[in-house]
This record gives structure tokens, C-alpha cells and sequence, in this order.
């Protein structure tokens, strides 16, 4: 991306809270119309990055940039700060009517009231709650309140917006509603978005770009698809959910095909390593199959091993079977498919995925 | 019984007939423990505020310290303001002791930490990031302060409340400090205690009426304020 579309951009960004370093973030960007989700586990500093770069909590080192320009100088800080939105878990309303909330980034702009009125209507008939204008945001249900605080963000017209979890609390209907006018919203007016959340498929959604925190540093940034098929290591691995993540060593390297030899056999998967390197296998439970029949009769493809299971979890519409193939290995199944067959642990399954669903992670140990 | 009743028909005899004394007494009352409620309000706010808002070294000894403060006996604030004011005091100079001067400064006194007390508890009350969130909104620091002091509204009437009913009420400190000087620093509390040291207990409970009926109604215009009806 070059510099020209960069939004925000942060350099050598430290911040200590108390006396533990909370972030260290050499580089940052955010580009211009650009979704940007952080990820990461609770304490990883996500949210103390988003309130670093709204200028919400100053860092010890390091300077963030707007549109090319140096924020530095309270006038530079507070100027940034009408240019940006940012929403949190919780609503935070005040306790005044729903309009009066709405109105409230503009009245601290000094902008005329027929032009707030204006605004506050148009921002809220974007999150279809004008029925409740004059409402008392003390009396507003989850979903309601989190519609207001987020039309209150979005009646300044922001250029960016930070979303520190603001659907993390809500019931699924209403997260998926809100969620899809959101992402309306944000792609029609073309404003930069930073969303913090736990959600895999939200940030698989709304993304353009996901970035993984962990321990104040950035551990990877790439697209979605880069991020959840090739995770950098074993920690971004089992947090984007790739949870098989099987140790190797390389036996043999032909033709861009890599054999790896793993407890319980030799594990085909798409690379470019010497033999002797030890590497970590990452298949995702979506892309791995199983079969009731025997391992011959099974799936013709590359990686196929007999197991017996060990578990089976609930997740959603899918079944998770873990297996032992002589490692641990998980499966998405859908219940539909295997409507009629009885699945129990200690029934002996063949387990097969394909060559290049495995994801080589090397440089660890 | 019959004491109390002839007492209480008393009091609104001297009232509704316009005693000039009882009246003056009243409105001194009044005048007094306003000021001094104004003064530890302007204090006790911005400083509480300031206080909630803010980490330093030793802030929850401080805040130990208002807190105590709220609780402290008016008849030590008397005393201490006496010993400041008398003539060879370190504010001698002023020679305000005796006036009601003397006794807006005792009350102040007293109702300040009570207060200040109350608003530390309730900025602190409020949602953690509702600063931040203030200032998300573009709000420049005094904005914001002005957000989170909207917000806290309701527990900070609440202070004034109590404050100014801790300084009506009180009647140590403004004896020692006022001397309660018939016409100039005599109020409803100091003259209660007189006239009931003197034997006149009909009077002494109509100025008890009086005073009681003064800080309800005070009292009530503030809660019609508090509670005004919110949107619905």
C-alpha cells in the first residue's frame, strides 16, 4: 500500500501501563476506506492500541501520523480527535433522550441546531430508531442502546472509526442486524474502520485486513484468507481456530510436494523444506474428512489415516470429532451428514485431508 | 403534649404575622448557611472533581481524609475557626470574629468536605470509560468535565443537599464563632438553644418549627430539581 492511501499510520508506538509495557508496535498503518479487525486473546493490548491511536492514552515513545501529518500538539490531538469516532462495549449513553445522545459530538463542535437536527435525524433513520428520538436512553433494550451509541458515532461523519467490541455483549439476532447495518453504512460512506473482537467470523466478515495481537506486539497482518489458512506460528494457528497443529519432521522433498513424517505415519502436504527440518503441520477441522469405512475404501486423497475418536463437541450446526490418528486431529462434520449413523468416541474412523489444506509452519520449536 | 402543640401554633403565629425578629433570625439563617453552602459547593465540586479525575501519590489517603471530613463535629471547626479569627490568631487581622462573616466561614468549613466528599463518589461512580468516550466525541477536557458532571448529577444535588442541611442545622460552631448577637448573628439554631436555656420552651420550638420547615422546603425545590421528570 502506498503512503498516499494511508490513513493512520503509527510508528514506534510503547505504551506502559502502571509498570508493565502494554504495547510495542514498530509499525502501524490503517488505509484510506480500509476495515481492519484486531484480534487476539483478553489482555493482548487491542484495546489499548485502538485507544493509543485515537489518542485516548498517550504512549511513552513513538508518534502516530493523520493523513501524513504528525498529531502532536493538543490543538493537532484534539482537531484529530473531531475527525475520528470511536465506539466501546458498553453504549455509554448519557442520560438525556435518545436525540440529545446523537446530538451530543456535535453540540461539543458548536454546529448550528438546525443543522444537528438535520443530522441527528439522518443518523438515526440510518439505524432505523427515529421512532425512538425522544426516548430516554435510560429505557432502551441492549440492541437499542448499542444502535444509539453507534449513530452518535456516525452523526459527526468521521473519517475513521474504532469499534473496541461493540457487538460482544448483544444476542445473535441483534448482533447480525446491527452488524449488517454497520457494514452497510461503513461501505457506503467509505470512512476507515478498526474493529476489535473475538468473533472469528465477524472479523472474517467485516475485513479487509486482520491483524493478530498478542502480548503488545502485532504477531501477523495479512488478509483474511492469509491469516486463517497460513498463520504465522502455532500461537495465531490455534487462534484463528487451525486446531490440529501436528510436529513433523521433513523426510523428503519432491517437485513442490513435501512428506512429512509425523507420530503415526507421514503426513503430504504442499512446501518447499529440506529433509531434516522439523516443522508443525496446521490442517483447519473444516478441511479435514471423515469416514465410517475402512481406510482403503476411504476418500481418495492424499492424507489418509485411520483414528479412533475421542470426543465429539457440539459447535453450532457442526459436530467437532477430535481424533487420535496416532496425533490429535479435529473435524467439522455437519449433522445432516451424519443424520442416521451413530458417531461415538472409540469408534474407529478414517480420517483424510487433502495435501494442500496443510499449512507448514517452520522456525519454531 | 400540650407544650409541643402551643409551640407549634406559636411558630406560625410568629411567622404569619411577620415577627420582625423571628423573620430576621429566619432570613439570617437563610443567608448564612446559603453562602456558606454556595461557597462549599464552588470548593467541594471543582476540588472533588479534580480529586476523582486524577492519579497522584496519596490520593486515597486524601480522599480518607474528606471523607473523615465529613464527618467532622462542628463544634471542632468552631474552634479551630475561632482560634484562627481571635485577635492575636494568625487571621486577626480581619476582625471578623463575632459577625456572621465568622460563622459563613465555620459553615463553609463543614460543609465542604461533605461535599467535596460526595462528588468524589460519584465521578467515581460513574462507567470508567465514560471519560473516554466523552472525548472520542471531540469534547476538549473542560467539556468533558461538564459531560461527566451532567451525568452525576442526580448523587451531586444530593451533596448540596447534604451539605446544606449539615450547616443549617449545626449550632456549635456558629454559637462560638457568631456569638449569637441579638439583631446581627443571632440564627434559628443559636436562638433555639437560648430560648430554651432561658426556660421559654414554647418559643424554642417554634424556631425548632421554623428551622425544620426551612430546610424542607430548601430541601424539597432541590428534589423537584433532582427528580424532575426525565424523558420518557
Amino acid at each position: 500500500m502506498n503512503r498516499a492511501s494511508r490513513l493512520i499510520e503509527a510508528e514506534n508506538l510503547k505504551v506502559v501501563r502502571g509498570r508493565v509495557n502494554v504495547l510495542d508496535i514498530p509499525s502501524f498503518y490503517l488505509g484510506d476506506h480500509e476495515i481492519l479487525s484486531l484480534i487476539g486473546p483478553n489482555g493482548s493490548g487491542k484495546s489499548s492500541l485502538l485507544l493509543t491511536l485515537s489518542c485516548l492514552l498517550k504512549p511513552v515513545t513513538g508518534q502516530i501520523l493523520f493523513r501524513g501529518r504528525v498529531i502532536g500538539s493538543n490543538q493537532e490531538t484534539l482537531d484529530y480527535r473531531r475527525r475520528i469516532a470511536m465506539v466501546f462495549q458498553e453504549p455509554l449513553l448519557f442520560d438525556t433522550t435518545v436525540f440529545n445522545n446523537v446530538a451530543s459530538g456535535l453540540k461539543i463542535r458548536g454546529i448550528p441546531r438546525k443543522e444537528i437536527r438535520i443530522r441527528v435525524m439522518e443518523s438515526l433513520e440510518r439505524f432505523s430508531i427515529s421512532h425512538l428520538a425522544d426516548r430516554s436512553a435510560r429505557k432502551l433494550s441492549g440492541g437499542e442502546s448499542q444502535r444509539v451509541s453507534l449513530a452518535r458515532a456516525l452523526a459527526t461523519n468521521p473519517e475513521v472509526i474504532f469499534l473496541d467490541e461493540p457487538f460482544a455483549a448483544l444476542d445473535p439476532p441483534t448482533r447480525n442486524s446491527i452488524i449488517n447495518d454497520m457494514e452497510k453504512i461503513i461501505r457506503e460512506t467509505g470512512i476507515s474502520a478498526v474493529l476489535i473482537t473475538h468473533d472469528e467470523s465477524e472479523a472474517l466478515r467485516l475485513s479487509d485486513r486482520i491483524m493478530v495481537i498478542n502480548e503488545g506486539r502485532i504477531v501477523q497482518s495479512g488478509s483474511p484468507p492469509e491469516v486463517m489458512n497460513r498463520p504465522a506460528n502455532r500461537f495465531v494457528a490455534q487462534f484463528v481456530g487451525m486446531e490440529s497443529v501436528i510436529p513433523g519432521i521433513v523426510l523428503e522433498n519432491k517437485d513442490g510436494t513435501v512428506l512429512i513424517s509425523v507420530n503415526g505415519g507421514a503426513i503430504e502436504a504442499i512446501g518447499n523444506l529440506p529433509p531434516g527440518e522439523m516443522v508443525f503441520c496446521g490442517i483447519r477441522p473444516e478441511n479435514v474428512d471423515i469416514d465410517i469405512r475402512s481406510t482403503k475404501q476411504s476418500i481418495n486423497c492424499g492424507n489418509v489415516f485411520p483414528g479412533k475418536i475421542t470426543g465429539i463437541i457440539s459447535v453450532g450446526p457442526f459436530l467437532k470429532i477430535t481424533m487420535d490418528c496416532g496425533f490429535p486431529l479435529a473435524a467439522y462434520v455437519n449433522r445432516r451428514t451424519f443424520h442416521g449413523i451413530k458417531l461415538t468416541p472409540g469408534e474407529q474412523i478414517a480420517a483424510s485431508f487433502k495435501a494442500d489444506a496443510v499449512h507448514l509452519i517452520t522456525g519454531e520449536k | 403534649m400540650e407544650l409541643i402543640l402551643d409551640g407549634i401554633i406559636k411558630a406560625f403565629q410568629l411567622f404569619f404575622t411577620f415577627n420582625p425578629e423571628v423573620l430576621g433570625i429566619t432570613w439570617l439563617s437563610l443567608k448564612i448557611s446559603g453562602i456558606a453552602t454556595l461557597i462549599s459547593v464552588l470548593i467541594g465540586i471543582s476540588t472533588g472533581t479534580i480529586v476523582a479525575l486524577n492519579k497522584f501519590p496519596g490520593k486515597r489517603f486524601l480522599v480518607s481524609v474528606i471523607n473523615t471530613g465529613m464527618g467532622l463535629p462542628p463544634v471542632v471547626v468552631g474552634l479551630f475557626v475561632m482560634i484562627f479569627l481571635w485577635r492575636n490568631g494568625p487571621l486577626g487581622f480581619l476582625g471578623i470574629l463575632y459577625t456572621p462573616a465568622a460563622m459563613i466561614i465555620a459553615q463553609a468549613t463543614i460543609a465542604t468536605p461533605i461535599v467535596m466528599g460526595i462528588t468524589i463518589a460519584a465521578i467515581q461512580n460513574l462507567p470508567a470509560k465514560l471519560g473516554l468516550q466523552i472525548l472520542s466525541l471531540g469534547a476538549t477536557r473542560l467539556q468533558m468535565i461538564g459531560f461527566l458532571l451532567r451525568e452525576a448529577r442526580l448523587p451531586l444535588l444530593a451533596a448540596i443537599m447534604a451539605g446544606f442541611g449539615g450547616v443549617i442545622s449545626e449550632v456549635g460552631a456558629s454559637i462560638m464563632v457568631g456569638g449569637n448577637i441579638k439583631g446581627y448573628s443571632r440564627v434559628l439554631t443559636t436562638a433555639t438553644v437560648m430560648e430554651s436555656g432561658m426556660g421559654n420552651f414554647d418559643m424554642a420550638i417554634a424556631l425548632g418549627v421554623i428551622l425544620v420547615l426551612l430546610t424542607f422546603l430548601v430541601n424539597y425545590l432541590l428534589t423537584i430539581i433532582q427528580q424532575r421528570e426525565r424523558p420518557r
